[in-house]
């Protein structure tokens, strides 16, 4: 059994910046120019902050991060490709150079050439990758090709030839990213085979995905990272909801009120003047979880004319495919004709997880005239750490007899 | 660095691959394949023997001069093949070192062993030459395996260097170029150095033996084919001015050692 005390890795306040250069051309000539103009010729980058974090021996830990986290970074400083510029990494034991299958792949070598190639990468000599040449061939399902030019491989077949040799990898800690992103389903199948038994040998592995589900099938605990910084480290469920909160953070921000083109008429009499979802974690669109509570509060601004006016709210939650879900309204309720502020309250928030634009309309109660049509006034998101089935989530129970 | 890792069994085995991959790579799709290696030094050997032998008879002076003038441009071009291999290497396997944490010299030491192989390759023809034309071999050849080493050593330095360097200022590339075919003029390669001391005088004939290049060509000219060949003991007693192109071997061997670990950790930041 894997000791699971014992640290494999301990990375400690490690930061990296990289000097982006300004010209096009690197060259002595822009190095005397820089001189002499006294500029430094470069703009300071910073991919990863005071990153700490643990891995333990014979752990499966998985890292995940959208693009330009500086999951890659953080990689190639475990790898000891890049040296931090500040803090310390300790690797203990033997650790693969690889961070990314195939690399050093030639494509003018044959299939045959580029193992014995790929073999020395990992520190096998002739004779030793002699030995299991045939196992690697069998793996990889690729016995008729081995004598063509590496080429003429399509990037699948290149792709399990590479991971057929990195798995013979003696390394203590193994380090795969998204090595699973190719591959058709068999090959994948036969690759988790080949995970879960690396992990009874208790061997550390460190995954790379963008994939939550194979995070959740092989992870022990997930680093998160965001922005450079190390979100949290957590158990594998919970960072599926994180992860997928980062997603929506600012990839689609924006995107859901600005680019469908914000209607409003009315007659203005009264005038929505703020919206404001809550819990709102002071993003510009809100998450909220599935079955959280949920609270919109509309501020009013009226024309003196209209201060003690009757009039009715109505709200639309439509979602990304453009059906309106639901739409509740004041018709049913008491409202103080002279309120300035109304509130609409969800206990738990039934709406599955997805995109959500709130519209929002004021009416006068009489001639059912619109005051203020707001359509898709403020958008939201809901987020579950399970997938969403269907439209509506019943509630319903299960039972046996 | 210690110099125990320098040729750890992993290192060891990666060298020799890259060394395999790269003959291999060379002649790939050639007909004649590795014969190349021999035929290419025989046709410019042809042609310059032709050139400077027979229509500007420079070398009517020194005894077999045809393999005192093969031995220099092999030399030579062992020098600019190392040299041009080495100041690539780096930025050429910009993939391989941004994805794989390996010690980067084996790189520049790999392309310069391939060129060491091209060496040997021609000393073999050469050695048919020697054995042809029944030179006289005396108790100096015995000094001969020491100028190669010098003369790798001297362009496995300058290999370091430059491929430290290449990976921030792309102008070394042409530098070096026009550099190199000065320096080819400049070494007595193609004329013999009585040569230059008849027509400017002695100190300039030791001023260009200061070049270790100069100094390792003559000095195995001497060892290995004639003692016609002119060497700095031969022009002065002072073992100060001697040792002079030694010094220069070993100082930058040192310095471009240092140069090159010191930038090597930010190699695959910056290629």
């Amino acid at each position: 059994m894997p000791v699971l005390d014992e640290a494999a890795i301990i990375v400690k306040d490690v930061s990296k910046t990289f000097k982006i250069p300004l010209d096009k051309a690197s060259g002595i000539k822009q190095a005397v120019i820089r001189s002499t103009k006294r500029t430094k010729g470069f703009r300071n980058f910073k991919v990863l902050e005071d990153i700490s974090f643990e891995v333990k021996k014979g752990e499966f830990f998985g890292i995940v991060g959208r693009n330009g986290s500086g999951k890659s970074t953080l990689l190639k400083l475990l790898a000891g490709i890049y040296v931090p510029d500040r803090g310390a990494i300790h690797v203990n034991g033997s650790l693969t150079p690889f961070i990314e299958l195939g690399v050093g792949f030639n494509p003018e070598l044959t299939a045959r050439e580029n193992v014995f190639l790929n073999g020395a990468l990992l520190g096998f000599n002739r004779h030793e990758v002699e030995l299991m040449y045939d196992e690697i061939v069998s793996f990889a399902e690729l016995e008729s090709f081995m004598a063509e030019k590496l080429k003429n491989f399509s990037s699948g077949m290149q792709v399990r030839l590479a991971f057929s040799i990195a798995i013979r990898s003696h390394s203590e800690i193994l380090i795969m990213d998204e090595v699973l992103a190719v591959g058709d389903a068999d090959f994948q199948k036969k690759c988790f085979a080949v995970f879960r038994e690396l992990k009874k040998e208790g061997r550390t592995i460190i995954l790379v995905t963008h994939d939550m589900g194979n995070v959740e099938r092989f992870c022990d605990r997930v680093l998160i990272i965001d922005k450079g910084e190390a979100a949290s480290i957590t158990t594998p469920a919970k960072a599926a909801a994180l992860y997928a909160r980062l997603n929506i953070d600012d990839s689609k921000q924006s995107a859901i009120n600005k680019g469908q083109g914000v209607v409003r008429w009315g007659t203005g009499g009264i005038r929505i003047k703020n919206l404001k979802i809550s819990p709102s974690d002071n993003k510009e669109i809100p998450i909220l979880d599935f079955q959280d509570p949920f609270e919109l509060t509309i501020e009013l601004e009226k024309e003196h004319r209209h201060k003690h006016t009757p009039f009715t709210v109505g709200l639309a939650f439509i979602n990304q495919d453009n059906i309106t879900v639901a739409g509740p309204n004041t018709l049913s309720s008491v409202i103080d004709p002279s309120s300035e502020s109304i509130k609409y309250r969800i206990d738990k928030l039934p709406l599955q997880p997805g995109d959500y634009s709130l519209t929002v309309a004021i009416y006068e109660k009489e001639s059912e005239e619109a005051f203020d049509f707001y359509d898709r006034a403020i958008s939201f998101h809901v987020i579950s750490d399970k997938a969403p089935q269907g439209l509506v989530t019943l509630g319903g129970t299960w039972s046996s007899e | 660095m210690k110099l125990s890792n320098i040729f750890s069994r992993r290192n060891r085995i990666l060298l020799r691959e890259l060394v395999i991959t790269d003959f291999k790579l060379r002649y790939q799709g050639s007909v004649l394949g590795y014969l190349w290696s021999l035929l290419k030094p025989l046709f410019m050997f042809a042609i310059l023997y032709v050139v400077f032998g027979h229509f500007l008879r420079v070398g009517d002076t020194v005894e077999y001069f045809s393999i005192y003038l093969l031995l220099g441009i092999v030399f030579w071009s062992f020098f600019t093949e190392a040299t041009n291999q080495g100041l690539t290497s780096i930025v050429s396997r910009g993939d391989l070192i941004r994805k794989i944490n390996f010690p980067k010299y084996i790189i520049v030491i790999s392309g310069t062993l391939s060129a060491l192989i091209n060496l040997i390759l021609n000393l073999l023809i050469i050695a048919v030459f020697i054995a042809v034309a029944n030179v006289d071999i005396k108790m100096s050849a015995l000094l001969f395996p020491l100028y190669i080493i010098e003369l790798y050593v001297f362009a496995l330095s300058i290999a370091f260097f430059l491929s430290a360097a290449y990976v921030k200022y792309r102008d070394i590339s042409h530098i070096w170029e026009v550099l190199l075919q000065g320096a080819f003029y400049a070494t007595p390669i193609l004329y013999p150095v009585s040569l230059v001391i008849k027509e400017a005088s002695p100190m300039v004939a030791q001023l260009l033996l200061l070049n270790p290049v100069a100094q390792i060509i003559q000095d195995a000219r001497y060892a290995l084919v004639t003692h016609q060949s002119t060497t700095m003991s031969s022009l002065t007693g002072n073992i100060l001015i001697q040792l002079t192109p030694f010094a220069i071997v070993a100082v930058f061997a040192v310095y471009a050692s240092y140069y090159f670990k010191k930038h090597s950790g930010y190699f695959s930041e910056n290629v």
